[in-house]
């Protein structure tokens, strides 16, 4: 194959993307222009641009999702699910590795063992033990079942990446009179960054779009995360697309802006984490 | 003896959260998963009876729904599988060559997998709905003049580009991990050696990222068979319950029908079909993996 060859190959290659690319996007595009419409310009004109700019369609999708409430709720339940599982896991994930004993290795089985059970095969006991708990309807409630949710995963990630950690420092540090507990704090888990980078994406992402968990024990507008409310929307609203998509652009706004600014961060997380698992 | 009160005081601080959360949220439900599945419980009265394996019975002999949800999943899961992990690797081959805006391709396919799906079900079903019947019109194209989500072929068919629009990104992320991992040299030898451009993919390329097959075939898989917020919101199971993943079947017994006892003997059926499927495809999949 020549030089030449091969170059006119990739110029097509990359008329190729592009025309896949905008198919690819468009379904996104039109949500976001048919968003701004009359719902009669919806229906006459899907796939051009608004006649007249509806900026009113997204004040009456923010109040019927009562969107400041929503994202406020997803935001906290996503921060405290995460940063509490990535310092149980850490925490747990170093301890079987340092004293690796009977029980701690028992323990380690049945936390790799428990990552093929899907939520839904327990999600029915779940809600019983919750309640039992005093812990359905409440912000700290869900944030705890999350922790169990990706407990295991996360375990998993950290107890590979604290085997390759080498012991010398931490014993340095023990033998110069430091508690374990400010060689952890202090020592390891500054060194534990990266992969800690990699359980915070994995498990923000997919809390964040989570739906079957909230809708089972969240009820009442008070306690509505995004998805949720986009769910509750849709009940009352399914034909009113001139509120419906405003609502859907809204919703997923978040996570888009996420994705801007994390790309590189949030692409290295997923393969090093799929790779891992 | 200070000592050893020291090691319990470490082992309690640093294993007693993880344990106790996971004893709570996941090994108590497991098991009393199980304890339900026997019983005839509706999930609020206050007194029920021991069924043995009643409900087992039921949900596999006496519940067609439930053996057709199964069928139906594992059809959408088999046709999905198929075409991401060929769409996926495809795009990662194409996108690991010396292309200009290479990065933004990727970014441009990764995007939708970060997006909720409950919440894409929902703007697809505008597309189906509402942009097809327009383009219908405007062309009259018989493809898009039929009402998509509303008979069950097509409808199975909208499930499925909308789940491989959605997960393509995640399966060309580890493709394309997989393949800047091979050594240059190896493809090299074989271009001198003189093997074609599809020997060299065949006979040296996917043999060497049979590990991202592993990986990635185990993700659709799994992934799809519990497929339930993208199914609840673009088909709705419908129409007449010719969509109803497993997932959703379940999901209704016990929260729709209040019936804890059968829906939770059907989450346990559940359980091990996801267990077998999944330990096969890794166990026939890892066998073909080798080293560069």
């Amino acid at each position: 194959m020549t030089g030449r060859q091969s170059r006119k190959r990739l110029i097509a290659a990359e008329w190729l993307l592009l025309a896949v690319s905008v198919v690819f996007l468009y379904p996104l595009a039109l949500a976001l222009i048919n968003s701004l419409k009359t719902m009669n310009d919806i229906l006459m004109n899907m796939g051009s641009l608004p006649k007249e700019y509806v900026w009113s369609n997204y004040k009456t999708a923010w109040e019927v999702l009562d969107f400041p409430r929503a994202l406020t709720n997803s935001l906290a339940i996503d921060v405290f699910s995460v940063l509490g599982v990535t310092l149980i896991s850490a925490m747990c994930a170093y301890q079987i590795v340092r004293r690796p004993g009977r029980f701690n290795h028992a323990m380690f089985g049945l936390f790799v063992a428990s990552m093929v059970i899907p939520f839904h095969a327990i999600m029915i006991p779940l809600v019983q033990v919750l309640r039992e708990l005093g812990m359905v309807n409440s912000l700290f409630g869900i944030v705890y079942a999350y922790w169990g949710l990706s407990l295991a995963f996360a375990i998993f990630l950290f107890h590979g990446f604290v085997k390759a950690l080498p012991y010398e420092i931490e014993e340095a540090a023990l033998v110069d009179g430091a508690s374990i507990y400010s060689v952890f704090f202090r020592i390891v888990l500054p060194l534990l960054k990266p992969i800690a980078a990699t359980v915070v994406i994995i498990n923000a992402l997919w809390i964040w779009n989570d739906f079957l968990l909230p809708m089972i024990v969240l009820q009442g507008p008070d306690n509505r995360t995004i998805q949720v409310a986009i769910n509750t929307m849709f009940g009352q609203y399914m034909k009113r697309w001139d509120v419906a998509l405003p609502g859907i652009v809204m919703s997923l706004a978040p996570s888009v802006l996420f994705f801007l600014l994390m790309q590189r961060q949030i692409v290295e997380g997923i393969s090093s984490g799929g790779i891992k698992g | 003896m200070r000592k050893s009160l020291f090691e319990a005081i470490r082992q309690t601080v640093f294993m007693g959260p993880a344990v106790l959360v996971y004893v709570t949220i996941l090994l108590i439900p497991l098991l009393l998963g199980l304890y339900y599945s026997m019983t005839d419980w509706d999930g609020a009265s206050s007194s029920y009876s021991w069924v043995g394996f009643g409900n087992y019975k039921e949900a596999l002999l006496d519940d067609p729904d439930f053996v057709y949800s199964f069928w139906f999943t594992i059809k959408m899961t088999l046709v999905i599988a198929l075409l991401m992990n060929l769409i996926g690797f495809g795009l990662a081959f194409l996108l690991t060559k010396k292309l200009r805006f290479r990065n933004l391709w990727r970014a441009v396919f990764f995007l939708p997998n970060v997006l909720g799906g409950l919440i894409l079900g929902f703007l697809w079903n505008f597309i189906f709905t509402k942009v097809f019947e327009a383009i219908g019109e405007a062309t009259n194209w018989p493809l898009f003049a039929i009402a998509w989500l509303g008979n069950e072929h097509t409808a199975f068919w909208s499930l499925v580009i909308v789940s491989v629009w959605h997960g393509l990104g995640y399966v060309m992320i580890i493709y394309i991990a997989g393949l800047v991992n091979i050594p240059t040299e190896i493809r090299e030898a074989a271009q001198i050696d003189g093997a074609t451009g599809w020997q060299s993919l065949t006979r040296i390329t996917l043999p060497l990222i049979m590990a991202s097959v592993t990986i990635c075939l185990f993700w659709t898989i799994s992934s799809t068979l519990r497929i339930f917020d993208l199914n609840y919101s673009l088909t709705a199971g419908g129409p007449f319950g010719s969509t109803e993943s497993v997932a959703m079947n379940i999901y209704y017994e016990a929260f729709r029908d209040n019936n804890f006892g059968l829906g939770s003997a059907k989450a346990v059926i559940f359980f091990l079909v996801v267990v077998v499927i999944t330990a096969v495809q890794v166990i026939l999949t890892k066998r073909k993996e080798v080293e560069a």
